[in-house]
């Protein structure tokens, strides 16, 4: 095997001057990542907003059949995990090493909260022929109701769908598109968050290892740029696509 | 080091704010607010986000060029939304355009 050998002083490697330097580029470039990564959202964001200007109907219904309070507690799970990811910073930059580790450990469950809760909306949705493809089907919940569903909240979807077909022929073509955007932005959303798991995993094993202090916390707080983003990408989903047509 | 640390308390209060604007949010949705419902949405999310950039990830006590990175990525993100948005509002065909009266495409 090859040794690679870098010019290394403890944590501070040789081509910079001091830790807070090295801090300060690593930033930097997570911030540059980072504008990257907001262009990459940032298209799937723009195909949305087109379609959803040609379809609003069908979006409107696609958006309904959302469950609002498994959006909504995901919301302040998601939230809550990136307060714990700060909290994580500010310990290690006030030296309290066992403090790392546990909010690191917060932030890893409630990302992993976050994802189950994912996996239930997904499931619903297959069982209601959501899914874009043959099985497609708008009218499906609502003509084959389950002992478990409200009837009154069937009744209302019925109402919804058939107002929609009646106004739109292609309303299931058209709320494919609704959900094909639904499961590329989540989907993709919730990939984010399992690379953020992984980096975790590996940060809460080197806070065990008492790794973080006050002087060298580089990784904490560049792992938690990437917390924070995907945070602030459900902030913008969540209103996007559960609540676009709720008053009705 | 001379870094600025963000204290406990500044995080928690940022947290409550998160969470009032979530719920104002969600109430707002139910609201009938006509065109203005998604104005109030993403002007309310745009809140947010800037809370979580700006202390969440430090960017108001981070150096100058690395303010510049962020304030590059939206306004690149501004280019990319309406220059295409503009696109769509007038090279396509009339009928087709943005507009309210774009559902008798399949008549």
């Amino acid at each position: 095997m090859r040794e690679c050998r870098v010019h290394r002083t403890g944590d501070l490697f040789g081509q910079f001057q001091t830790l807070e330097q090295q801090k300060e580029t690593a930033a930097l470039g997570m911030w540059i990542f980072l504008a990257t990564e907001v262009l990459f959202f940032g298209g799937m964001f723009l195909t949305y907003t087109i379609n959803r200007h040609f379809y609003f109907t069908a979006f409107g219904i696609g958006s309904n059949t959302l469950d609002i309070k498994l959006g909504g507690f995901n919301t302040v799970v998601l939230i809550l995990s990136s307060l714990t990811m700060a909290m994580a910073v500010w310990s290690a930059q006030t030296g309290k090493k066992k403090l790392v580790t546990g909010f690191l450990i917060a932030t890893l469950s409630l990302g992993t909260v976050f994802l189950g809760v994912k996996v239930i909306e997904y499931k619903q949705k297959f069982d209601h022929h959501l899914i874009p493809g043959h099985g497609f089907d708008m009218t499906y919940r609502s003509s084959h109701p389950t002992p478990a569903d409200d009837p009154r909240e069937i009744a209302a979807e019925k109402e919804e769908v058939e107002k929609a077909f009646a106004s739109d022929l292609d309303t299931n073509a058209h709320a494919q598109l609704y959900f094909s955007l639904y499961f590329a932005m989540t989907g993709l959303h919730a990939l984010h968050m399992i690379v953020g798991a992984g980096l975790l995993v590996w940060l809460i094993k080197e806070s065990f290892r008492g790794r973080f202090s006050p002087q060298y916390n580089t990784p904490v707080e560049i792992v938690g740029f990437y917390w924070h983003f995907v945070d602030i990408v459900w902030i913008y989903l969540f209103p996007l696509l559960y609540l676009i047509d709720r008053h009705r | 080091m001379s870094e600025h640390i963000v204290s406990w308390k500044v995080y928690l209060v940022i947290f409550v704010l998160l969470m009032v604007g979530t719920g104002t949010t969600v109430w707002a949705a139910f609201q009938n607010f006509g065109p203005f419902n998604i104005v109030i949405a993403l002007g309310i999310a745009t809140i947010k986000a800037t809370l979580v950039v700006l202390y969440f990830m430090h960017a108001r006590y981070s150096p100058r060029r690395t303010q510049l990175v962020i304030v590059c990525s939206v306004f690149w993100l501004a280019i990319m939304l309406a220059l295409t948005l503009a696109d769509y509002q007038t090279r396509q065909p009339r009928e087709s355009r943005l507009s309210p009266s774009v559902v008798s495409y399949h008549a």
